[in-house]
């Protein structure tokens, strides 16, 4: 089965990334996979992060966090709050990067079944468009303009070195 | 300082213009703090106090030349703290090729075994 394509809608004016994608299974399946800590270890994140912590007090109030461990060791975390829970339908919670502690962004999660299928809507705002372009571009490009290509090109040199 | 606060101190130097400017300067070459300060409107002292923030982070090491200390980058750190983000998409790509792959297993169990939790939620709604 050729994999769904996920689509990243990216606001110009806006700190919003906006993420679509379809899978093939009922929304009430959807939404346990996204909300239980049992679920979540088996999927969330890139095969090479081993998710060695999670927790989920899901309901209104209650407090999530996850820890991803890479390759080498060093872990990361995130965190954040519930602050709303419409299951199967929808869940709104806060989001932070622990090393950027200050880029507080707010995730909404949107599930509609389609015969069988679910369409997942992820909206995330940021509290600004710097901490929104550290996010999608992993960090070290936000704010650059031109003047760092050079930094870019090593950035691409390096990772095509891996 | 263990590895997360290493990390943590990694991303911290690297949220700042005038750092991100000073590490792409270095990436052409080694500088001295007044070589580094050539192109920006700020004494030496500030440009040190950044070069100090960036050392701390592990991103630049200083030579011992007495006089000149030239700032080096470490490209390694600096590998480090970009590959372990990626970029949004690769991340979510990902994660949701392992859900596909998740849920189809779970939904192979629901098959097999009647009595699974997901069936029961499922029911109840």
């Amino acid at each position: 089965m050729e994999a769904a394509k996920l689509e990243i809608i990216v606001d110009p004016a806006r700190p919003i990334i906006t993420t679509r994608r379809m899978v093939a299974a009922p929304r009430a399946l959807v939404f346990e996979v996204f909300s239980k800590p049992e679920h979540i270890k088996h999927w969330m994140g890139p095969r090479a992060l081993e998710m060695v912590s999670c927790e989920m007090d899901l309901r209104p109030g209650g407090k999530w966090r996850f820890v991803h461990r890479a390759p080498d060791g060093q872990d990361f975390g995130f965190h954040g709050e519930f602050r709303e829970i419409d299951a199967p339908a929808r869940m709104v919670r806060t989001f932070i990067f622990e090393p950027w502690p200050d880029a507080e962004a707010l995730e909404t999660l949107l599930l509609e079944e389609k015969n069988g299928k679910t369409l997942i809507t992820t909206t995330t705002v940021h509290n600004s468009m710097e901490a929104r372009d550290a996010m999608l571009k992993g960090g070290m490009e936000a704010g650059m303009t031109e003047g760092y290509e050079r930094l870019d090109a090593l950035l691409v040199t390096m990772q095509a070195a891996r | 300082m263990s590895a997360t606060d290493a990390l943590n101190a990694t991303f911290a130097a690297l949220a700042d213009p005038t750092r991100r400017a000073i590490l792409a300067r270095l990436a052409k070459g080694d500088a001295s703090v007044v070589e580094l300060s050539a192109p920006f409107a700020m004494s030496q002292p500030a440009v040190t106090k950044h070069v100090q923030v960036l050392e701390r982070a592990g991103l630049v090491s200083r030579g011992r030349t007495a006089q000149r200390r030239p700032c080096h980058l470490e490209a390694r750190r600096l590998k480090q703290a970009v590959e372990w983000l990626g970029t949004y998409r690769q991340f979510w790509e990902e994660s949701y090729g392992r859900l596909d792959e998740y849920l189809a297993e779970l939904q192979q169990k629901e098959k097999k075994d009647g009595s699974s939790k997901a069936r029961n939620h499922r029911r109840s709604r």
